[in-house]
């Protein structure tokens, strides 16, 4: 697997990602620029990670949302490429238009950093292949503003089409419907404020999130 | 060109929760401000530009709001456009 993660200014997680694809599972990575307008040749997914792209400003992940590299994550995504947004990654992709709803501060007003229990709600996204819906897993969430909003209408066709992919077990900020991670209606991009990142060695805690990235692999064809 | 000022105020949609509003809510009542029902907060984004006209300016700012500064899912956006200076 090669795979393209995103380096935005103010985003603290790409070497984290990085080093769970390439250390844990033997990735290849390669670090993508947010000023490249152009991604770099037989990319197999592209990863947007977490942290705090231009600072947060004006909303999170509005600015990064209108980077250069954004249009390339768009081409991507629009040809059925794998697209995962991690936490502000997530926002960033709300904020492209990439995944429906947006990102608000979470009801309590705490940043939430904790481990979390999660359930897959539905597998129709190719990173969550090695799932089935039901499965309970276990990822860290880290975040100030993670309450996922959506309109009533948008919620319906959201759970019409199948694209709330994990939902927490016990709600930590408030996100309507309990919604942890939502996919595109292709299944392609998919957005999570949990970081599987952070739980691919058990050293760190927990290897859910190998699972994750592993169920993409082996559906892309990769052992 | 003639020079515009314009102020854009961005914020939650009634339908959407505002816990920082509802905490400094909170705070103002325990303060003795008994008489305050509910407080929203937003922003207000002041902006400085050259246009040629007032119609094109208010177009550039209609523009610039709805794509970058107000994100539609969450938030509603009005617009003042305060002065014209020679």
């Amino acid at each position: 697997m090669h795979v393209g993660v995103a380096v935005f200014p103010g985003a603290n997680c790409d070497r984290d990602v990085g080093w769970a694809l390439a250390g844990c599972l033997g990735w290849r990575v390669t670090f993508l620029w947010h000023r490249d307008a152009t991604l770099p040749r037989k990319l197999d997914a592209l990863i947007l990670p977490g942290g705090f792209s231009y600072g947060d400003y004006l909303r999170c992940g509005a600015i990064a949302s209108s980077a250069p590299l954004l249009g390339a994550v768009a081409d991507f995504a629009a040809t059925g490429g794998p697209v995962l947004g991690i936490c502000n990654g997530f926002q960033v992709l709300t904020e492209a238009g990439l995944l429906p709803g947006g990102l608000i501060r979470n009801r309590g007003l705490h940043f939430v950093c904790r481990d979390q229990g999660l359930q897959v709600e539905s597998c129709c996204s190719p990173w969550l292949r090695h799932f089935a819906p039901g499965d309970a897993l276990t990822l860290p969430i880290a975040h100030g503003e993670g309450c996922y909003h959506i309109d009533p209408p948008g919620l319906r066709q959201l759970e019409d089409h199948d694209q709330v992919a994990l939902r927490y077990l016990d709600n930590p900020n408030g996100s309507v419907g309990h919604i942890a991670g939502v996919s595109n209606k292709a299944g392609n991009v998919l957005g999570l404020m949990p970081h599987p990142e952070r739980a691919c060695d058990q050293a760190t805690g927990g290897t859910d999130g190998q699972a994750l990235f592993r169920g993409l692999a082996r559906w892309m064809g990769f052992s | 060109m003639p020079h515009f000022h314009a102020t854009v105020r961005v914020g939650l949609r009634p339908s959407v929760l505002d816990p920082a509003g509802e905490a400094v809510c909170a705070a103002a009542q325990r303060l003795g401000h008994g008489a305050i029902q509910s407080i929203r907060i937003g922003k207000a984004i002041e902006i400085q530009l050259d246009a040629p006209d007032a119609a094109t300016a208010r177009q550039q700012l209609e523009s610039l709001s709805a794509q970058l500064l107000a994100n539609p899912v969450m938030e509603t956006w009005s617009l003042e456009l305060h002065n014209r200076e020679a």
